[in-house]
């Protein structure tokens, strides 16, 4: 396990960064968030990054994508995240790429893959049901009735939930609230008959809902990989997202981090830059090495999960609690540095604390996963 | 077969025959333990340790990617992988411990005369010579290039006088390398040379400092009117600095790898003090407070550790992540500590006596050593003012 770039991933690198620079400034967040549009993404901007053809990074080459794997999509989503690029990328292209390609039927990956690749479906996964990840507290009910199951129940907080086409659902198909098994994924078509979506309003302006099925007829083809098995692969599902929306968060802290450091350099007071004070530049330092060992835990869990490595799990736990943790650290002395501006709306720099809180919830905190990791580490 | 693979096999062989039974897996735990040094006055209570530093210091395996002509092994990288992960497989002990290894021939490599390197290196590789470091002074900490021990010109040599501090096991040492000022009158990082001094030389005396720890790895060392051949001076004269600072590198990355080393190989690991002191149910340590802590430090410690791995498939940026390594490095090791005091109870602040165990003793000790870690080769802070000035061009007042 290298823990550098390839070629390929450099190329992606490269390519993502420009694109964000020029395609996507933070000037282009920050218009979606005071427009009226009820997405928060933008369909052109998610047109030009199919063309590229970064939702299909994770999909193999039969279904038209480029199978370069999480490592590949994770630079990318580290690059547009420096610039807070909103995309269906991370809940389409990862999440639900992932999962069908992984867990699907050939039927499902005919069906499914070819129009993630070109940008025409948007997905999103929906797990959890209170203000906490949990993915076993599931109660979202599937009760079988002949060939068919009929879904009830809320999920909250779904990752694009408010446009998405496509919902991959965990529903509890028996036993009871808080088992690990009787769990089983199902691909709903978002527009059926019964179901409910309550866009969010969110610190952080994106895309969210809570929805809500009442009484939605599926067929038993819609199960995503077996009845009954999705207590694992969920995890494995979850794992892979971590992981991206790590690198996500890696993203946040190094332009947040770079932001302030520029501003350190510009900024005077009592006749001097205030980056040559100590009490600055040390704690400059210390974001500098969180930044570096958050680089490490990203790498080493994203070439984890695409060598399908034993070690996948608390990788992922690692590089998100390092990865949320360092964000954490980074959002705040962002602020605090900039002193009065970086608490005006007009300053850029408050996008990345609104950001960086959001996304350390996603699919759990770091105090989740420091407890997930003492579990698998055998303490 | 490829060449690597001949080299594996080779190797595996050479060590079978050549890796003494106490000094890899399985050793019989009666016989006695040496902190192998070397040098001239080494005393062996195995003499397994000295054969086996013998064979290796031949081999040139001690330095193996040093050129044979120095003495050294003359393996490629991937060959040292390959002995290192051979040596990991019958859990070889390392032959020798030395700061001749870690510090002086990287620079003497890097900066010495073809004859410096012919002379000094190939007894450094084979343990012959022990080594200490002359740098801090009692009036010159963090500020080193203040140093004030004198070198003057008298001719054939270099007269020098003046006081070190901190020198390790300089009571056990056979030379010393050390900073002195021969350019009074020049700004102070340009009048500092590089020499090397027989301790044995008239003139030279030491003596042990206790630590807080109850223990006396370092030394005070006197310099008074010590004659030094001039062919001692390493690099040009008042040019000193540089190779001093090239030193303190290779130190630093000693002392974190140090660090982290000792937390993963060392029978200490925290986790089982909790577990033992703290209780355990379904395996996990049963006080959630301290389980909590732990995991965090263990995150830390585990994020830190593939860093330096990055590092080395990077192919080692040197400069900037030396600071960041001696940083991270003993500000992890030092909460190591911290947290297996913690989880010991009173049995981890234990100093003497029978009613305690050695290992609770010995943790206390250790405990103690880790608070100088932060502080030797250069404090935090000084790190801390690197990354800043060098590595993120932040200005200075």
């Amino acid at each position: 396990m290298k823990l550098i770039l390839t070629e390929e991933e450099q190329f992606l690198k490269d390519t993502a960064t420009n694109f964000a620079n020029e395609r996507s400034p933070i000037n282009h967040f920050r218009a979606l968030r005071d427009s009226n549009d009820p997405i928060l993404w933008d369909k052109d901007l998610w047109h030009e990054m199919s063309k590229l053809g970064w939702p299909g990074i994770m999909i193999p080459e039969e279904f038209g994508g480029s199978n370069f794997g999480l490592s590949g999509i994770c630079v990318v989503l580290q690059e547009c995240a420096k610039t807070l690029t909103p995309s269906p990328l991370f809940a389409t292209g990862v999440l639900g790429a992932y999962s069908i390609n992984t867990y699907g039927t050939q039927d499902q990956k005919e069906m499914y893959l070819p129009a993630i690749v070109n940008g025409e479906l948007t997905t999103s996964l929906a797990v959890d049901e209170a203000s906490h990840h949990n993915p076993f507290q599931t109660e979202f009910n599937a009760k079988k009735q002949n060939d068919n199951f009929i879904l009830s129940g809320k999920k909250t907080f779904v990752i694009d939930g408010a446009s998405s086409d496509l919902i991959i659902v965990l529903a509890r198909t028996s036993g009871s609230k808080g088992d690990s098994t009787g769990l089983t994924l199902f691909v709903v078509d978002a527009d059926q008959d019964g179901i409910n979506k309550i866009k969010l309003d969110m610190a952080d302006s994106r895309n969210y809902a809570n929805i809500t099925f009442d009484n939605v007829t599926v067929s038993s083809d819609s199960i995503l990989g077996d009845l009954e098995t999705a207590g694992e692969t969920i995890d494995d599902i979850l794992d892979i997202g971590r992981i991206a929306i790590s690198a996500e968060m890696l993203g946040n802290a190094e332009a947040a981090f770079d932001t302030t450091l520029d501003y350190l350099k510009q900024r005077k007071q009592f006749g001097v830059l205030i980056g040559s004070f100590q009490a600055l530049q040390h704690r400059a330092a210390e974001m500098f090495c969180e930044i570096e060992l958050t680089k490490s835990s990203v790498m080493a869990a994203m070439r984890a999960a695409d060598e399908r490595s034993n070690d996948l799990q608390r990788l992922s736990s690692l590089a998100k609690t390092v990865s949320g943790e360092t964000l954490h650290l980074v959002s705040n002395e962002a602020i605090q540095m900039h002193g009065g501006i970086g608490v005006t709306d007009e300053y850029d720099i408050g996008f990345f604390l609104k950001r960086a809180r959001v996304a350390e919830q996603i699919f759990g905190s770091s105090k989740f996963h420091t407890e997930r990791y003492a579990n698998l580490s055998g303490f | 077969m490829t060449d690597l693979n001949k080299f594996r096999e080779d190797t595996k062989k050479w060590l079978d025959k050549n890796c003494p039974p106490s000094m890899r897996n399985g050793a019989d735990p009666k016989i006695p333990v040496d902190e192998v040094w070397g040098g001239r006055n080494a005393v062996y209570k195995n003499p397994e340790s000295k054969i086996w530093l013998e064979r290796m210091g031949e081999k040139g395996w001690t330095m193996p990617t040093v050129p044979k002509e120095y003495g050294g092994g003359g393996l490629t990288k991937d060959e040292v992988k390959i002995l290192n992960e051979e040596m990991f497989f019958i859990g070889a002990k390392q032959p020798l411990l030395s700061f001749g290894i870690w510090m002086l021939a990287p620079v003497l490599l890097e900066y010495g005369t073809e004859e410096q390197k012919k002379l000094h290196i190939p007894k450094i590789i084979k343990g012959e010579i022990r080594w200490c470091q002359g740098y801090s002074e009692p009036g010159s900490g963090s500020d080193l290039a203040s140093l004030s021990t004198k070198a003057e010109d008298i001719g054939e040599s270099f007269l020098v006088n003046g006081q070190k501090v901190w020198t390790s096991y300089a009571d056990k040492a056979d030379w010393i390398f050390a900073l002195v000022r021969t350019g009074p009158k020049e700004p102070k990082h340009d009048g500092i040379s590089f020499l090397l001094i027989d301790m044995a030389s008239k003139g030279v005396s030491t003596k042990p400092i206790t630590l807080i720890s109850g223990k006396s790895p370092f030394c005070e060392t006197f310099f008074d009117n010590v004659e030094v051949p001039k062919e001692n001076l390493i690099g040009e004269l008042n040019a000193g600095w540089t190779i001093a600072k090239k030193l303190l590198q290779h130190e630093r990355a000693f002392i974190s790898n140090f660090g982290l080393a000792a937390g993963m190989g060392s029978k200490r690991d925290v986790v089982s003090i909790a577990k033992k002191h703290l209780g355990e149910e379904d395996g996990k340590i049963k006080n959630t407070f301290y389980r909590s802590e732990i995991s965090s430090h263990k995150i830390k410690e585990h994020a830190f550790g593939l860093t330096l791995k990055r590092a080395g498939d990077e192919g080692g940026k040197a400069s900037a992540t030396a600071s960041m390594f001696k940083l991270y490095g003993t500000e992890h090791n030092k909460k190591r500590h911290e947290l297996m005091v913690a989880a010991s109870g009173v049995n981890g602040v234990a100093w003497d006596g029978d009613e305690f165990e050695d290992s609770d003793k010995n943790l206390t000790r250790a405990w103690l050593r880790t608070k100088g870690n932060s502080i030797e080769g250069g404090t935090s802070e000084v790190q801390l003012n690197v990354i800043s000035k060098r590595v993120l061009g932040l200005p200075s007042q």
